[in-house]
């Protein structure tokens, strides 16, 4: 299971590291289904089937579509490729990535010292899942709730159709 | 051998055949639908390739394999040879968890139907990028309604089966199936039923709700600039799409394998064929809605019925088990 594991995350690092630098947007969020997708594969791994499935219903197949329907919208032509080409510049992207990098440092830092334990191997379930949000987190559920029907609010208003006053 | 290699070599030997039955039955309900369609409207259909017709898709098999296979030299060439791919895999590997009988499945997954929402919403990408990388105006306009179409249908297609899975108990199917040793399904979720029906229906692009391909407006819609094999596979996809969805309404709702008398086999068999022939007979009695019309059914109807049906199938549980603590 370890290997795979090992698999998965390379691939996720890498398709992630194509979604900034492939020029052509629609690879680029191509790249981004992939690893959206490797991801839900580690959430079946360490033993999360519910999760997994949940981030590639709600993740790959949906919100991932709403991006491409957008982007394919755009008609965006040979051009955008040769801008994006000209924006890929060690110039623009060095200080970002040195910041990024620092970062990096720290967090494997954190990470390599306390408080570590491995993944146990239960799987956990739909309803344990359940329990913990409508139980532990159901505070947290509630605003997420009230942040949706805030969008929901906001789209209607912007969608609803202009009479002349 | 081993007991357990042979029983791991049984499992892949069971979910080969049950895959490739699946994918031989849908390229023959091409000709299954064609004469069907052609009884209802009071004429022959194809009728001359073998008896009764029987081999006319080894004859359209035989024109497909040796026509160009043209990749339209402005098409993005990734994209374009991914999108029939994709389409047709997606509904295959959904498949896999469409238990036939108490031992003939191929995958026997815990997270069962959310496992078929996640390839329902990959297939998608399929007729997006087919849209997109063709180039053209009419693959691209057939695509965008399409996702649409499908990403709205999915929305409650979800909610529509939550019924089911509340009163069972389990998202697994076979636990499902299991549950509806007594009644089938269709009686207490009669509503779920309809809107998983009316979605089912939408994201198989499926007439009434084929408006992604209605070729009176966009030539084929999104498969416009495909020839050869890969628009077989796009064409293969939607049968094994129909094969899809009346095997998990038979699961679902009409009580998987069983019945009286008959052996389990047999009683799934004539269940899905009932829903595929309702499919085709969907397709010779309707007409076409109009694309606004399609989507406010969806929002403004399915939508609210669904998320009700939700809330009292909910309320019942609770209440059956004796109100809750």
């Amino acid at each position: 299971m370890e290997i795979a594991f090992y698999i998965t995350a390379a691939i996720t690092l890498y398709s992630a590291v194509r979604v900034v630098t492939d020029t052509q947007p629609v690879h680029a969020l191509l790249y981004m289904v992939v690893s959206l997708l490797s991801i839900a594969m580690i959430f079946f791994i360490i033993g999360a089937p519910f999760a997994g499935a949940l981030e590639v219903i709600v993740y790959a197949g949906a919100i991932m579509v709403l991006f491409v329907f957008v982007i394919m919208l755009l008609n965006l032509g040979p051009g955008t490729v040769k801008q994006e080409r000209a924006w890929i510049e060690p110039r623009i992207w060095i200080g970002p990535a040195i910041l990024a990098g620092g970062l990096l440092i720290v967090l494997s830092f954190a990470l390599g010292h306390d408080n570590l334990h491995p993944i146990s191997a239960v799987t956990i379930d739909a309803k344990q899942v359940g329990i913990a949000l409508f139980g532990r987190y159901l505070l947290a559920v509630e605003l997420a709730s009230v942040l949706l029907l805030a969008a929901l609010v906001a789209a209607w208003h912007l969608g609803r159709p202009t009479y002349k006053r | 051998m081993s007991p357990e290699l042979t029983t791991i070599l049984v499992t892949v030997a069971q979910g080969i055949v049950i895959l490739l039955v699946a994918v031989l039955v849908a390229a023959y309900l091409s000709w299954v639908e064609r004469r069907l369609l052609a009884w209802w409207q009071d004429r022959y259909g194809p009728n001359r390739v073998g008896p009764f017709g029987t081999m006319q898709l080894v004859a359209d098999m035989l024109k497909m394999f040796f026509k160009e296979d043209w990749i339209p030299p402005f098409a993005d060439k990734l994209t374009f040879i991914l999108a029939p791919i994709v389409s047709m895999s997606a509904f295959m590997l959904a498949f896999a968890i469409i238990p036939i009988t108490p031992n003939w499945f191929v995958a026997d997954l815990n997270i069962g139907i959310l496992y078929f929402f996640m390839l329902a919403g990959l297939a998608v990408y399929g007729v997006l990028f087919a849209g997109w990388s063709s180039v053209s105006k009419y693959a691209l306009l057939g695509s965008l309604r399409s996702t649409a179409q499908s990403v709205s249908y999915e929305v409650f297609m979800g909610l529509s089966i939550m019924g089911v899975v509340a009163q069972a108990g389990s998202f697994n199917m076979i636990e499902i199936v299991n549950a509806q040793q007594n009644i089938w399904f269709i009686i207490p979720q009669f509503f779920g039923f309809i809107t998983f029906f009316a979605s089912g229906v939408a994201v198989t692009h499926r007439s009434p709700f084929d408006l992604p391909e209605s070729e009176a407006e966009l030539g084929a819609g999104y498969h416009t600039e495909y020839s050869g094999m890969k628009w077989g596979m796009f064409f293969v996809g939607e049968y094994v799409g129909i094969l899809l969805v009346s095997g998990l309404l038979v699961t679902l709702f009409l009580g998987g394998w069983h019945g009286p008398l008959l052996p389990p086999f047999v009683w799934f068999m004539l269940k899905i064929s009932f829903f595929i022939m309702l499919f085709i007979l969907l397709r010779a009695a309707l007409p076409r809605p109009r694309y606004d019309q399609l989507m406010s059914v969806g929002w403004k109807i399915c939508l609210p019925l669904t998320l009700i049906n939700l809330l009292l199938t909910g309320a019942i549980i609770l209440w059956q088990q004796g109100g809750g603590a």
